[in-house]
Parts: C-alpha cells; sequence; structure tokens
C-alpha cells in the first residue's frame, strides 16, 4: 500500500514591535537578566495587562499578507499552566477567537502552485527563560510578555519539502511586512509540526503526532521525513500509531517521545477577565492595508516581467527581503539589471555560502557592485579580473576602482602590447601552431589561454581572439 | 480627637487647632491603646507617617494650597500595594512580601499627599465575611469584642469605627466593603466596576473586585471619592467616564427620587428586627419626598451561584502565582518543581483559599466549563439587564445590607455555606457591576445595622445624594464604639 502523509505546521513568530505585549518593556533581545522587566511581565501581584496597540497592528498586518479574514471582535483568553518560566502561571493569548483567520500560503511545486490554508492567527505573550546551572535554576523574565503570533497552517502539506517552502515562504513574507525578524537562533520563530500519515487516495485522517525542538528548517523538514518514515513502518509492522507528542533529536536524528495523550495539560481557557474585548474597525485594518509593501510573490512578478529575469532566478532574488533589497539597490546605483541579478545569484551569494554568511553580512556596498559591474561593461577591466577584484571587495569593503587602480588591473587594449604577447606565445608553443595548420581549431583556445595568462587575465579577450587568429594564419 | 470625622479634623488643621504631626500623633496613640483588642492593623509605619505629616505641615506654613486628604491619618487594605511596606493579603504566602511598586489609588493618595498610617487585616486574599480568615491574627467589633466585624474588608471597617484610622480602603469582591461596613457602623462604597483602577490591587476576581472607602459619614467618602476615582492606562477595565465632584451631592434636596424596593431581598432568613430597621429607613425617605416603589428582581436568587463559579474560578487563576518561586512563601525540603509547587501552595494558603481555589479549577476544567462557567456567564447577563431595566424605573434600589447583625467569632467558621450567605444581599451587585452603598441605619441590641443602597453604573452621586440626606436626618452615623 502507497501512503501520504499529512503536515500542519505551528509556528510562532516573535513580532518586531518596540515594547511588550501588556506592558511597556522594551522587547529588545539580550541584555542583563531580568532588566527588561516590570511589575506586569514579572506577575507581581496587582499588576494588570494593558494590550499594546502595536502588537494587534503588527498581528494583522500578517494576516493580511497571508490572505486572513480580520475577526473584528474578538477576546483575550487566559491559558492556565505552571511553569517556573511562566510568572502568572498562566499565559495570556486567544483561544475561541483568532484575531485572523482562513488564510493561505501559495507554495510553488513542480506541478504548479499549491495554496497551503492558514487556519488562524492569534496573539499572545512568550515565556521568560529558564536558566540551568550547577548551582541551581534560574529564571530570566527578560522575555516574558514579548508579543507572539502563532500561525496555525491548516493540515495540508503532503511532504517534508512542501513544510519547508512553507515555512521559507512564511519567513519571506514575515520579513517583507517587517512583522517579525524570524531569526530562529535567537528563537524569534519557532515551530512545531503534526503529521500523520493515511493510505494514499484515502481522505480520512490518520492519527497524528506532534513533533518539537526543531532549531532550523533544515531541522524541520529532517525531522518531518523523519516521522512519516517511523510512522509508514510502524504501520507495516502492525503496530499503531499513538497520539502523543515527540521531540527531535538532532544528535540521534531521529524523533522520541515526550509525552503521551494522557499526559496532556487541561489548560483550562478562559476569558481574560483583566481585559476588555479587543474592537477592530475597518479604518483599522484599512489603513494596515494601505501600508503593507509589495510582498514575494509580487515582486518576483515584477521581476520577470520588468527585467527579464528568468523564473528561477526571481524567486531566489525575491526569497529574502534583505536580498531583493540588495539587487534593487544595485540596479538604482546603474547596474542593469540582468547583470545584477548574474552577479548576485553568481558570485555574490556562492562567496557567501562559501563563507556560510548571509546578505546582512556583506561589506560589499550595491553601489559598489554596480561599479564594478560598469567598469566590465565600458572595458575598464575583464571578466576574469572582476572575479578578483569582487574577492577583494569582499574581504576589505574598498569600492573596485580603487582595487584596480591599486592593483594595477585595468584591461589592456593595445593592440599591439597584445600582438606582442601572441607572438611570444606562438614562438613558445610550435605544436599548437603545427596543430591548428592540421585543422584542429581547438588549439586556438589552447593559445588564447596561454595569452590571457600572459597577461594575468588583464588582456582585453575580443582583442587576444582576434589576434591570435591573426597571427596564426600568417605563420 | 478619635471620634471626629474626617471633615471635621479637616478643619482643625485650617484653622490651625492642630497640626498634622499631632493629629498623626494622636492617631498612633489611640492604636496602641485599642488595637491588641481590636486586631484591625497588620503593619503599622509610623516613620514614614509622621514624615508625610511634617511635609504637609510646612506646605501649610509655607501658605501653599494642599488636598483636601493632606496630612490626615488613614490606611489601607493589606491587599493594595504601597511601595516599601508589605503587602501579605493576610496570608502566610506572601507573610514577606514587600511591594515594590504603588498601586494607583496609593499614587493618588500620596499625590493628595494622605498620611498613610499602615495596612489592615483581612480575610486571607479578600475570601471570607468576617475577617477570620487571616492568617495572622483575628480582627474584633468595636461594638462587641466578642463578635466579628464582617468581612473581608473587617480591619478597613474597624478601625474606622474604632477611630484608630480617619478613612480606610477596602476591596469589595461581594460585599466585602459593604457587610463590614454594616457590622461596624460606617459607611463603605463600593463604586461602579471600572470607576477605580484595580492596579496594584491583588486580584482576588478580576471582574468583580471594585476598591472603595470606608469612612465615618457620608460626607467624608464624597471626599475620598474624588481622590480615587478615575481612569487609569495601567487598568484595561477602569472606565473613560469623567469623574465628578461628589461633594456637590451633599446638601441636596430627595424630593421625588424614586427609591424600588425589590421584594425578593426582604423573603425569608432576614432577620425580623433587621427587617424593622430597613422599613424605618425606607420611612424616613419617604418623610423626606422620596417616592418608593415596589420593584422585583428575580434572577437574583441565582446570583450566589453565579458568584461562587465566576469569582472561585477567576480566583484560581489569579492565584496561580503564588507558586514560591519568585517571592513570598516557599516550602523547605522538596524534591522537584512540582513538590516545590505543592508544598509551598498547601502549606502557604489557608483552607477557604484553598476551598476556592479547588472550586475554581474544578469549573473550568475540560468537560465541566460550559455547565458551570459559561452558563453562570449567561445568567450574569441577565442580572445585568434587570438591573439596567430596574434603573429606568427608580433613581435607587433600597436593601438590607446582611441578613444579620454582627455575628460571635467562630460562630460560622465551621459552616462555609452560612458563611456564604451572609452576602446574599451584596453580591449581586458585583455581578452586575453596579455601584452601592451602606450606610449606618440603626442598631439592634446595641449592634450596628447597614442599608444597602445600589445606584444605576456611574451614578455614586446619585448614591451620595440619598445617603446624606438619610443621614442628615438620622444621625446614626455619630454613634461610636464605647472602646
Amino acid at each position: 500500500m502507497e501512503f501520504e502523509a499529512v503536515i500542519g505546521l505551528e509556528v510562532h513568530a516573535e513580532l518586531s514591535t518596540k515594547t511588550k505585549i501588556y506592558c511597556g518593556c522594551t522587547t529588545e533581545f539580550g541584555g542583563e537578566q531580568n532588566t527588561h522587566c516590570c511589575p506586569v511581565c514579572m506577575g507581581l501581584p496587582g499588576a494588570l495587562p494593558v494590550l499594546n496597540k502595536e502588537v494587534v497592528s503588527y498581528a494583522i498586518k500578517a494576516g493580511l499578507a497571508l490572505n486572513c479574514e480580520i475577526n473584528k471582535e474578538t477576546y483575550m483568553a487566559r491559558k492556565n499552566y505552571f511553569y517556573p518560566d511562566c510568572p502568572k502561571n498562566y499565559q495570556i493569548t486567544q483561544d475561541e477567537t483568532p484575531l485572523c483567520s482562513n488564510g493561505y500560503i501559495e507554495i510553488a511545486l513542480e506541478d504548479g502552485v499549491k495554496k497551503v490554508g492558514i487556519h488562524r492567527i492569534h496573539i499572545e505573550e512568550d515565556a521568560g527563560k529558564a536558566l540551568h546551572r550547577e548551582d541551581g535554576t534560574y529564571v530570566d523574565f527578560n522575555r516574558s510578555g514579548v508579543p507572539l503570533i502563532e500561525i496555525v497552517s491548516k493540515p495540508d502539506m503532503r511532504s517534508a519539502q512542501e513544510a519547508k517552502m512553507y515555512l521559507e515562504n512564511l519567513k519571506a513574507i514575515l520579513q517583507y511586512t517587517e512583522v517579525s525578524d524570524c531569526k530562529m537562533e535567537e528563537g524569534s520563530l519557532r515551530c512545531d509540526a503534526n503529521v500523520s500519515i493515511r493510505p494514499k487516495g484515502t481522505s480520512e485522517f490518520g492519527v497524528k503526532t506532534e513533533i518539537k525542538n526543531m532549531n532550523s528548517f533544515k531541522a524541520v523538514e529532517k525531522a518531518i521525513e523523519f516521522e512519516i518514515k517511523r510512522q509508514i513502518e510502524a504501520i507495516k509492522n502492525g503496530e499503531k500509531i499513538v497520539q502523543e507528542t515527540r521531540r527531535w533529536d538532532e544528535v540521534k536524528g531521529e524523533t522520541i517521545v515526550m509525552r503521551s495523550k494522557e499526559e496532556a495539560h487541561d489548560y483550562r481557557y478562559f476569558p481574560e477577565p483583566d481585559m476588555v474585548y479587543l474592537e477592530v474597525d475597518d479604518k483599522w485594518i484599512e489603513n494596515i492595508k494601505a501600508s503593507l509593501p509589495e510582498l514575494p510573490e509580487m515582486k518576483k512578478a515584477r521581476y520577470i516581467n520588468e527585467y527579464g529575469l528568468p523564473d528561477y532566478d526571481a524567486g531566489i532574488l525575491t526569497s529574502s527581503k534583505a536580498l531583493a533589497g540588495y539587487f534593487e539597490e544595485t540596479v538604482a546605483k546603474g547596474a542593469n539589471p540582468k547583470d545584477a541579478s548574474n552577479w548576485i545569484m553568481g558570485e555574490v551569494l556562492r562567496t557567501l555560502n562559501d563563507r556560510e554568511m548571509t546578505i546582512e553580512d556583506i561589506k560589499v556596498k550595491p553601489e559598489d557592485l554596480a561599479k564594478l559591474i560598469e567598469l566590465i561593461n565600458n572595458g575598464t577591466i575583464t571578466g576574469t579580473i572582476a572575479k578578483k577584484v569582487f574577492k577583494d571587495m569582499f574581504e576589505t569593503g574598498d569600492n573596485p576602482e580603487k582595487i584596480v587602480k591599486e592593483k594595477g588591473m585595468v584591461q589592456i587594449s593595445d593592440e599591439n602590447a597584445i600582438r606582442d604577447i601572441v607572438n611570444k606565445v606562438l614562438d613558445e608553443n610550435p605544436q599548437s601552431v603545427e596543430d591548428f595548420k592540421n585543422g584542429k581549431t581547438k588549439a586556438m583556445g589552447f593559445v588564447v589561454g596561454q595569452v590571457m595568462k600572459a597577461s594575468k587575465g588583464k588582456a582585453n579577450p575580443q582583442l587576444v581572439n582576434k589576434l591570435v587568429e591573426e597571427e596564426l594564419q600568417k605563420r | 480627637m478619635h471620634t471626629k470625622t474626617l471633615h471635621e479634623v479637616k478643619e482643625l488643621i485650617n484653622k490651625k487647632e492642630i497640626s498634622c504631626v499631632e493629629l498623626t500623633k494622636s492617631t498612633f496613640d489611640r492604636i496602641s491603646k485599642v488595637d491588641d483588642k481590636i486586631g484591625a492593623y497588620l503593619q503599622l509605619d509610623e516613620e514614614g507617617a509622621l514624615k508625610k505629616a511634617r511635609e504637609v505641615d510646612e506646605k501649610i506654613q509655607r501658605g501653599e494650597e494642599t488636598s483636601f486628604l493632606a496630612g490626615i491619618p488613614m490606611a489601607i487594605k493589606d491587599n493594595i500595594c504601597v511601595e516599601g511596606l508589605k503587602t501579605t493579603c493576610a496570608s502566610k504566602i506572601l507573610e514577606n512580601f514587600v511591594a515594590p511598586y504603588d498601586a494607583h489609588v496609593t499614587k493618588k493618595l500620596k499625590e493628595n499627599d494622605a498620611v498613610i498610617i499602615g495596612k489592615l487585616n483581612m480575610d486571607e486574599f479578600a475570601m471570607g465575611s468576617s475577617s477570620e480568615n487571616s492568617a495572622f491574627k483575628k480582627v474584633k467589633n468595636p461594638f462587641d469584642l466578642e463578635r466579628v466585624p464582617g468581612g473581608s474588608s473587617g480591619g478597613s471597617a474597624a478601625a474606622v469605627a474604632a477611630g484608630e484610622a480617619y478613612y480606610t480602603l477596602g476591596s469589595d469582591t461581594g460585599g466585602s466593603i459593604r457587610q463590614p461596613a454594616s457590622l461596624c457602623g460606617v459607611v463603605g462604597l463600593k463604586p461602579t466596576y471600572g470607576r477605580i483602577s484595580r492596579y496594584g490591587l491583588v486580584a482576588f476576581a478580576s471582574s468583580l473586585d471594585q476598591i472603595g472607602p470606608f469612612t465615618k459619614d457620608v460626607e467624608d467618602c464624597a471626599h475620598v471619592l474624588n481622590v480615587i476615582a478615575g481612569h487609569d492606562s495601567m487598568d484595561s477595565t477602569s472606565a473613560k467616564v469623567e469623574v465628578e465632584d461628589y461633594t456637590k451631592y451633599l446638601n441636596q434636596d430627595i424630593k421625588g427620587m424614586k427609591i424600588g424596593i425589590p421584594k425578593e431581598y426582604f423573603a425569608e432568613g432576614l432577620n425580623p428586627e433587621i427587617r424593622g430597621i430597613i422599613e424605618n429607613g425606607i420611612e424616613v425617605l419617604k418623610k423626606l419626598g422620596a417616592e418608593i416603589k415596589e420593584i422585583s428582581l428575580p434572577m437574583s436568587k441565582y446570583a450566589l451561584a453565579v458568584y461562587y463559579i465566576l469569582a472561585s474560578s477567576e480566583a484560581s487563576s489569579n492565584l496561580a502565582r503564588f507558586d514560591g518561586i519568585r517571592y513570598g512563601f516557599r516550602a523547605e525540603d522538596f524534591e522537584d518543581v512540582v513538590d516545590l509547587y505543592v508544598k509551598s501552595r498547601s502549606q502557604g494558603f489557608g483552607d477557604e483559599v484553598k476551598r476556592r481555589i479547588m472550586l475554581g479549577t474544578y469549573a473550568l476544567s475540560a468537560g465541566y466549563y460550559d455547565a458551570y462557567y459559561k452558563k453562570a456567564l449567561k445568567v450574569r447577563t441577565l442580572i445585568i439587564q434587570e438591573y439596567k431595566k430596574a434603573f429606568e424605573e427608580v433613581d435607587v434600589i433600597l436593601t438590607p445590607t446582611s441578613p444579620t447583625v454582627a455575628f460571635k467569632l467562630g460562630e460560622k467558621s465551621n459552616n462555609p455555606l452560612e458563611m456564604y450567605l451572609s452576602d446574599i444581599y451584596t453580591v449581586p451587585i458585583n455581578i452586575a457591576g453596579v455601584p452601592a452603598i451602606s450606610i449606618p441605619a440603626g442598631f439592634v441590641d446595641g449592634l450596628p445595622v447597614g442599608m444597602q443602597l445600589i445606584g444605576d453604573y456611574f451614578k455614586e452621586g446619585t448614591l451620595l445624594k440619598v445617603s446624606h440626606a438619610f443621614e442628615r436626618e438620622t444621625e446614626f452615623t455619630k454613634v461610636k464604639p464605647s472602646i
């Protein structure tokens, strides 16, 4: 029997608001322990939460960008559970009335575009952080009360690959809208996965497991792949899948049982009596709608139509807001969009990937990349030299003109000078001359290469080609 | 001096017949004389109080304008935060908790140069009707030391009655201001829900709790309300309704005002002597020209049930933060974090608190939530509608405050249900969220009896107007205990 996987994702994203969700404390990451807190986010007796309107605006923005309906009357609810990093021993979140619902994200599959449904988005507060040390456990409440949105997808994904694409697109949208910086390493984006399997072609759901503790998109992909395989093998061995929460063990590369359904909490949700109903009017929503930036899909379409970029390239360039921004800035500084795209897709991303860096870390300014492209196009340097110049730019952040000048990398376009080099190379390689005469045109390529080498890559390649052919014919 | 009202001592200060320091010292003298017997105070701050009194005296000497409350000794129920003083809620679990911030009302009082002399005893976490649930000591009724002062704000009521403060603050979740005010013969106001910020009031039941003043007479009540009422951006449930000058309702004629008498509040269970006193009260108002109208509030009979579901549910969650992790009492010899929670909470909370946490946890549990909590919310809506409708017909509703006079210490301690019935006339008001005041209306065997006046939302002024007219006519507020 063939099986198919059914996957749903629950993503927590920290919002980029300056202050916390129920008090005025800063949301800044880091900081000395327990310095970004007050009676409210420490849950002191008598302190009361007041909803930060910015948080609502950010969540609505995310909802609109993710094609959701915005629910105009909602209320906050308490989720009761005891944990030392939760100072009130309840989390103020939303239960029956999420702020946004019924949206979707598009992902590009080989056989077309697929819409992955978004069930709901709600706002809530983050907890503090327990720090386990040799002399005991401590709690840092700097993160307590940092605003989160929880984005719950519909169980629409069928493979780990689809889940990864959903996450990548979701991350891009949240970054584009500046709702969240989505830094998984700082914990500002977290993901849990619900996975089940069923015989292909059936519509009923199998028993699902929830997987936690995945710290990167790659881990999400690997964990889901593992879990699908595990469940299929279990079924094939005649075992039953049990509803449970499992933890991804990155080192072992497997999911491990955390708690069973019986151990699941009864969170005793009820409407937060310290807060009034949250009412959102049309004007509020319209204002946010008007402020939405160009989203990845729209941008990609524009790159294809306006700049004539290939679909793949446009997809990569728009995959992150920062990368698209870098590209657009390079074009704005005068580079031809196709050249800019080729350079970014080529040298820029390759070098970044080699160094395990991202575009945010690059020292090369877009205007310098544009300048570099100009130096090639106006014949000042050759493409080969340009790659060397770029390496220098990447290391030092210097501008290309300075590097070219200091290192004497200007292209040689003097015919006589090149002709001298050509003749010198031909003199040193009589065999190649012989081969050429015998009709082996390949020999010409070898000679061109030797000439370029002799000129340290500075000779104008078109001239070299022309002169090599001329001189060979003469011999 | 201790028998004088707030406005009387204010006049003495204005006439420079007494300084604020002298007044404060005399109050501490009074406390040291009687509080061993009364047990109203959990904590005193003589140093802080005298410092403030001196400051006010200096201001007066410099000829600066001062607030009505400036320089006059007052005290605060121990579930309201005062920075630097302990806020124990009369619970072992918060025995050593020093508040690091001021409640909104505390801030207002300090801005108005009130002299805060200490923190007042109460039922643990404001749960109770006799103040016997204090983890530290019991409060006694100044009119009879063998009897309870009512609760949960028993310390706040007893302190005013015994002249240990010129006014105090309490909190009222189901009657915790009005019932002790009634039993101690003082004026106690529970304002409209949202009239006074709850920021810094340790929550018992967030949707019902409201801070309010205890005073010696109605005039004083208006002065205190003027200072503590108003919107606060730190409390989202506080109302953006403008604060009036409540003193303008004093000395007004009540001719033609419509007063509703709900027949359900005069049914079985009401002590006949108390009924007689309330009926006399009605006669007084009639004589003053008020129009008396019998009304019906049939949903009221469900109020107590609704109250114990909603209040306990909210309490079970509100009190979850007292876990021995960050502050307050922590049990010794625990094995792991769960054991730490269990032991700290088992040893830190008293029986009544635990009873309500369990009730509330049960009512909110999966499978019971719809039958209890949700249904209670629906009935609450009906009760609110019933009150709204009643106030289309009448200006004020008049009832007894408590079905009995002060009972003996220990008399009801072993019967929680009977204790809960003490609040039968006060609880519906919190469910509806309307304001109500208890004013002295007479005595049974030397024990005070309070009359409750209930008003429409944010109509505290109307309550003060009727109460003040009644007070001018009867002068029951002038009767002091012999202690």
